[in-house]
């Protein structure tokens, strides 16, 4: 009887934990919605704060170039490689050079926006979290508004606008980078022929296969900025606070960049 | 009467911070508010300019009650205040110039010659000069103060709220932060709500002290009246005895 007693009050247990989950997942999501809704609305609403707006630009897109380029050389060469493998064992020697549009497609619609959502999550979500966080717990959003300011339109307007601007011109750059990466593995490492390489590249890529990738990019910038701003809007509890704001920021739009990957890869057309 | 709260209570979960504020500011006058730490002056101040909403009660600036605006209105009013912040709040990202600009940026029309020659009047007000370009991180605690000052000043307004103006400087900084205080009153007819543990400064100051305890405004008065208190838990404050009836420290 009481093993009985001590099971139920177990599952009771498991499951006010499970409620309580539930509430608080409902209400996290309830947050973040109210903030997208603000940052709507005040990005068709005047004043703009256009200089954060640039300032942002360069932030996101200028200094992130160097990770970016990194990270999509290396991502094309990688990708060049098993491609690579992959025909000169399945279909044979010879047939590599076949390669080259399936390497396109595959950075410039999956592997390119994943690496750049990702890496801007963790250089950018994180330090709009970490920026937004000290100023939080320094009271200097609370000047903000004492000195007539709305701080959704200061600070979370510009960053989530310039990630959704930026993202996109970093993913078509890497693009670029990567697709370098996978035909110079082919061609100069491994010695494909490169007439019949960038023919095939040029006969099946659509541009579609790029612009799915950007649009690709444009959401996960928007995800990555409203996540880093919400996570440095609530936070509480000084240096700590900080830095548990930044670490659930990647995180948060790390996982999101990569579930709504697969969302949008099965909505958006395969081509036009 | 320029401020007046009613019933304010505010909750953080279990833990019960006002409980029933009834406060009075009337116009150009210099109200300190003392009490022990965490026991909610800064969240009674940043109830009336509209920070934080009360769960129940009323606030009324000029005779309008603004605890239920619309953020548009909340603008306005904002418009009559300005805050010298603990740490001085300045933002890390701008300049000296362009912190105590803020305000003049987005309260009011003037040209872009004529914000920037005010701010300096401001700064030059606080006695700083030739500091206009430094950053935040470059000035010392007590020059932070006395930027978070110009840029509360710069653009006029009508009550400044202190929130422990002297924590953190030395006495000397410290009663050149009063001075700077009293001198605000008389030139700009300013209305003062300074909050603070410093007894010194708050005699210094104040026309009139309020104390707050366990919630609720215990006691307010001239300095003399406050000083003279037979009030076992105000006389304990301002004596600063370890010994008395005010234990939950």
């Amino acid at each position: 009887m009481q093993t009985w007693n001590s099971k139920l009050s177990k599952h009771k247990m498991r499951f006010r934990q499970g409620q309580t989950f539930f509430f608080f997942l409902l209400q996290q999501i309830g947050e973040v919605g109210i903030l997208l809704g603000q940052t709507i609305s005040r990005t068709f609403s005047k004043p703009w704060e256009w200089k954060n707006f640039i300032n942002q630009l360069e932030e996101v897109g200028v200094r992130s170039l160097p990770v970016v380029s990194l990270t999509a050389a290396f991502g094309g060469l990688v990708f060049g490689l098993q491609t690579y493998v992959g025909f000169h064992r399945y279909i044979g020697p010879g047939s590599e050079a076949y390669g080259g549009p399936i390497i396109s497609l595959g950075l410039s619609k999956e592997l390119i926006p994943i690496l750049v959502g990702l890496m801007i999550s963790g250089r950018v979500g994180s330090s709009m979290a970490a920026e937004i966080g000290t100023m939080r717990i320094t009271e200097q959003v609370d000047a903000l508004v004492s000195l007539g300011a709305d701080p959704v339109r200061y600070l979370v307007v510009p960053r989530t606008l310039a990630c959704m601007v930026m993202l996109p011109c970093l993913t078509l750059y890497g693009d670029i980078i990567g697709m370098m990466g996978g035909y110079f593995y082919n061609v100069f490492a491994m010695g494909v022929n490169r007439y019949i390489y960038i023919r095939n590249t040029l006969l099946y890529m659509e541009f579609w296969d790029v612009g799915s990738g950007l649009v690709k990019a444009a959401v996960f910038g928007g995800i990555i900025a409203t996540i880093g701003c919400w996570q440095g809007l609530k936070t509480e509890a000084g240096a700590a606070g900080v830095g548990r704001a930044t670490t659930r920021a990647v995180v948060i739009s790390s996982i999101l960049v990569l579930i709504f990957n697969f969302f949008l890869s099965k909505a958006l057309p395969a081509d036009l | 009467m320029m401020i007046r709260t009613v019933d304010l209570y505010k909750s953080f979960g279990e833990k019960k911070v006002l409980q029933g504020v009834n406060l009075e500011v009337d116009k150009g006058e210099t109200l300190v508010i003392i009490g022990q730490s965490g026991s909610g002056k800064s969240i009674l101040i940043k109830h009336l300019i509209g920070l934080m909403t009360p769960d129940k009660g009323e606030i009324y600036v000029d005779d309008v009650e603004i605890t239920g605006l619309r953020e548009e209105d909340r603008y306005n009013i904002r418009r009559k205040f300005a805050m010298l912040f603990q740490g001085a709040a300045l933002f890390d990202s701008l300049t000296v110039l362009q912190n105590v600009r803020f305000g003049l940026d987005r309260y009011t029309d003037y040209t872009q010659e004529k914000k920037t020659e005010l701010a300096r009047q401001a700064l030059h007000r606080v006695g700083l000069r030739g500091i206009e370009s430094l950053m935040p991180y470059e000035l010392s605690g007590g020059m932070k103060k006395r930027v978070g000052l110009a840029r509360a000043i710069a653009y006029e307004p009508q009550i400044i709220l202190y929130d422990e103006p002297s924590t953190g400087i030395d006495p000397i900084r410290a009663d050149a932060i009063n001075d700077l205080i009293i001198q605000m009153k008389n030139d700009l007819k300013v209305t003062s709500i300074v909050i603070t543990h410093d007894m010194v400064s708050t005699y210094k100051i104040a026309d009139r002290i309020a104390m707050l305890y366990q919630g609720r405004i215990i006691a307010t008065g001239s300095p003399e009246k406050i000083r003279n208190t037979d009030n076992p838990i105000i006389q304990q404050f301002i004596t600063g005895a370890a010994e008395g009836p005010i234990v939950n420290w």
